[in-house]
């Protein structure tokens, strides 16, 4: 009696629940945003959903960069992907190759005719996510970028008067640093590869590998071991005995070595801040990445990091519609802006950015700038457009390797980063042949 | 009534049998056909487009120095966990298994680093002894030993080899006891009584009568450290540095998992599989014999 009673009374709300769900098409959105950026997530699509009555926007968190885009494949491969799909930076090869995986994000805003003016946005971030053609394929979310981080105090105390802004500087001035008793770590760096070898290469202007690191096609050949590239990795091998130059590994686990005051220098991504900021007991800041003066035309422009969204291919029109409206959305000038201020990510908008500068938020802020000046330093080239290579989660790991083999002693720089350009290359053939 | 143990319907034992059999095709043999399959194709991440390519896979994954040296780093991490793991575990088992008061305490606090998941032991002992952030590694540090497991292969490699042996140590040491406690007394009583001192006594007696434990620890940790311990490695060095510590199924979940490279990944997973089958196969012949059940 009981039961039957429980049973009905499920089967009655079951019904009352899907009744109003079949009224909103509802917009499925996986994401990797952990912490105090999930927060921001779900209060977008609550925000979302509450501008509107017909579409339902439901984030999902799925784990790290790598989990959620490997969580969406396999969703695919079952038929049960998400509309929405936020996959790193390092992944947009894998999904552009994917023709029939993806619905573009030029031809789903064309087919919703929703208002779409890719020139609206920042072109050092679109530049990425774009074909050769400039018609953009994701949609930008959070983007990044490497700066320099700088204890302040640090300076102070090893009589340093100005932050150094070619390498040569950061060498002698790290080499003071640990006479004045950070003995342990002079400088030092995050995200291996994508300092020393994928920014380092755009903000000296030279290519990672061919047709444009890759943006026009996957017929690219890797050619990262020109003789400035092998000079900054010889540099390191050497202050790295000593510990001017301290390794601190493959991804951002060591980044706490510049809060505590360990590394007063340290390059790593500019999405740092807030940590820096509630952690870092000194003065600090952010200055652009150094760079070699006898480069020709360096600096250049830096590359971005960070994640976009993918729409999956395969779903109903009305669907792409909230997509398409959900993106609109997003792009609102007012919304970016106050999204960049909260949450340090990078304005995706040209407008966002004025209105940020023209409120005089960057004169309080400076260190949040300082990512947008590198990015926008100068038009970018062939060279610093962005990269775009196949299996690059894999490659990342291959560098990385080469690098540490260096580091420790165990190859010369040349050498290493040799070995590093062939086996890449090896696996772009392979890549290719997937997707030809 | 006659009574009987043979039965008379044939189809039963078929029936019965029937769960066993749809289990093991379900869960072992299809799966392992899957993987052989998918060794000949090369396939994107999203399985759009497939080719069947035959040994290509094969031949361009031993045309890879590096696969030669994951399976030398296999070799090593693979015999010093296994080595070191039974050892303490045995030497742990004989002390508890003495008449102490505080021994089922000691048992228990034994027995809980098995219910720890591999990447959680990884993360532990990264707490301890990451170069920078570690509890133990600035101690270390500042002692003047230059621990850098970021950059030292042979530190990287101590310490996964410390988390996989910590991790179990439990496991075996569960069995060790239970084999002990299996033994009667009385046979160590006689030898005690024949003058027999306590260390005579564990490798003539206790020892050859621990060996049928000894034998089936020894090939359930090989198949631990070949099939298991990825998630250490994860967790602690991500196969680095240099590549120093990616151990041959650490590269399968690399290459297939991180990288998206299904074909190459199952062609190792082949290969790895045949391994251990093999590995087992000459256990099971060879060190079987000098059981004594």
């Amino acid at each position: 009696m009981n039961r039957h009673f429980a049973l009905a009374t499920l089967f009655a709300s079951t019904l009352a629940f899907a009744a109003p769900a079949q009224a909103v098409t509802e917009i499925q959105w996986w994401h990797a945003m952990s912490g105090g950026n999930n927060d921001i997530v779900n209060k977008l699509a609550a925000d979302f959903n509450a501008s509107q009555s017909d579409y339902k926007v439901v984030p999902t968190f799925k784990g790290a960069y790598p989990d959620t885009m490997n969580a969406g494949i396999a969703a695919f491969r079952a038929g049960t992907s998400p509309h929405i799909l936020q996959v790193f930076e390092v992944g947009t090869a894998t999904m552009m190759s994917a023709k029939g995986a993806i619905k573009p994000v030029y031809q789903l805003m064309k087919d919703a005719g929703e208002p779409f003016d890719p020139n609206a946005y920042l072109p050092a971030i679109t530049g990425y996510y774009s074909t050769s053609k400039g018609e953009m394929l994701s949609f930008p979310f959070n983007s990044s970028s490497m700066v320099m981080w700088v204890n302040l105090d640090a300076l102070k105390k090893a009589d340093i008067a100005e932050i150094p802004k070619t390498w040569p500087e950061v060498f002698d001035s790290a080499k003071k640093l640990k006479a004045a008793g950070y003995t342990t770590c002079g400088f030092s760096n995050a995200w291996a590869t994508w300092a020393n070898i994928e920014q380092f290469s755009a903000w000296h202007n030279v290519p990672i590998g061919s047709k444009a690191n890759g943006l026009d096609g996957f017929d690219t050949v890797l050619q990262f071991n020109t003789p400035l590239h092998v000079k900054h990795l010889q540099t390191l091998t050497e202050l790295v005995k000593d510990k001017t130059y301290d390794y601190s590994g493959r991804a951002n686990a060591s980044e706490a070595r510049f809060g505590s005051g360990e590394c007063p220098l340290f390059l790593t991504s500019s999405g740092y801040y807030a940590t820096a900021k509630s952690t870092a007991k000194f003065a600090f800041t952010s200055a652009p990445m150094p760079y070699y003066p006898e480069a020709k035309g360096a600096p250049q422009n830096s590359i971005i990091g960070g994640a976009s969204l993918w729409v999956m291919g395969g779903k109903k029109p009305d669907e792409y519609k909230g997509v398409a409206k959900f993106f609109a959305f997003l792009s609102d000038t007012d919304r970016q802006a106050k999204l960049h201020q909260e949450s340090g990510y990078l304005p995706i908008t040209k407008a966002a950015y004025e209105k940020t500068k023209a409120s005089g938020f960057y004169e309080k802020n400076p260190t949040l700038e300082t990512p947008l000046k590198e990015l926008t330093n100068k038009e970018p080239t062939e060279n610093s457009r962005g990269l775009r290579f196949g299996n690059m989660v894999q490659l990342r790991d291959i560098w990385s390797e080469e690098i540490e083999a260096a580091l420790g002693g165990q190859k010369t720089a040349q050498q290493a980063l040799d070995a590093a350009v062939t086996r890449g290359n090896a696996m772009l053939r392979t890549f290719e042949k997937t997707v030809k | 009534m006659e009574k009987t143990a043979i039965f008379g319907n044939k189809a039963l034992p078929y029936a019965l049998l029937l769960p066993q059999l749809v289990i093991t095709l379900v869960f072992f043999y299809w799966p392992a056909s899957q993987a052989v399959w998918q060794s000949f194709l090369r396939e994107d991440a999203f399985g759009l487009n497939s080719d069947f390519v035959g040994l290509e896979n094969y031949q361009a994954l031993f045309a890879q120095p590096e696969y030669y040296k994951s399976m030398i780093t296999t070799l090593v991490f693979s015999s010093l966990v296994a080595a070191l793991s039974l050892a303490i575990a045995l030497l742990f088992a004989t002390q508890a298994d003495k008449n102490l008061k505080a021994a089922p305490v000691f048992k228990v606090m034994m027995i809980w680093p098995y219910a720890v998941a591999p990447a959680v032991a990884g993360v532990l002992w990264l707490f301890m002894f990451h170069p920078t952030l570690g509890t133990l590694a600035r101690p270390m540090r500042v002692l003047g030993f230059n621990w850098n497991p970021l950059l030292d292969g042979n530190h990287a490699m101590a310490l996964i080899v410390m988390a996989a042996v910590w991790k179990q140590i439990a496991y075996n040491f569960l069995f060790f006891l239970a084999g002990l406690q299996s033994i009667p007394r009385s046979v160590l009583e006689a030898g005690a009584i024949d003058g027999a001192g306590p260390l005579r006594r564990f490798w003539t007696i206790t020892f050859p009568l621990l060996s049928p434990t000894t034998f089936f620890l020894l090939v359930v940790n090989v198949v631990y450290v070949f099939f298991d311990t990825f998630g250490i490695i994860d967790a602690v060095t991500g196969g680095g540095p240099a590549g120093s510590t990616t151990t041959m199924v650490y590269k399968v979940y690399a290459d297939g998992r991180l990288g998206g490279d299904l074909g190459g990944s199952a062609a190792q997973s082949v290969v790895l599989m045949v391994i251990v089958i093999a590995l087992t196969a000459i256990q099971f012949r060879y060190v079987e014999r000098k059981v004594q059940y």
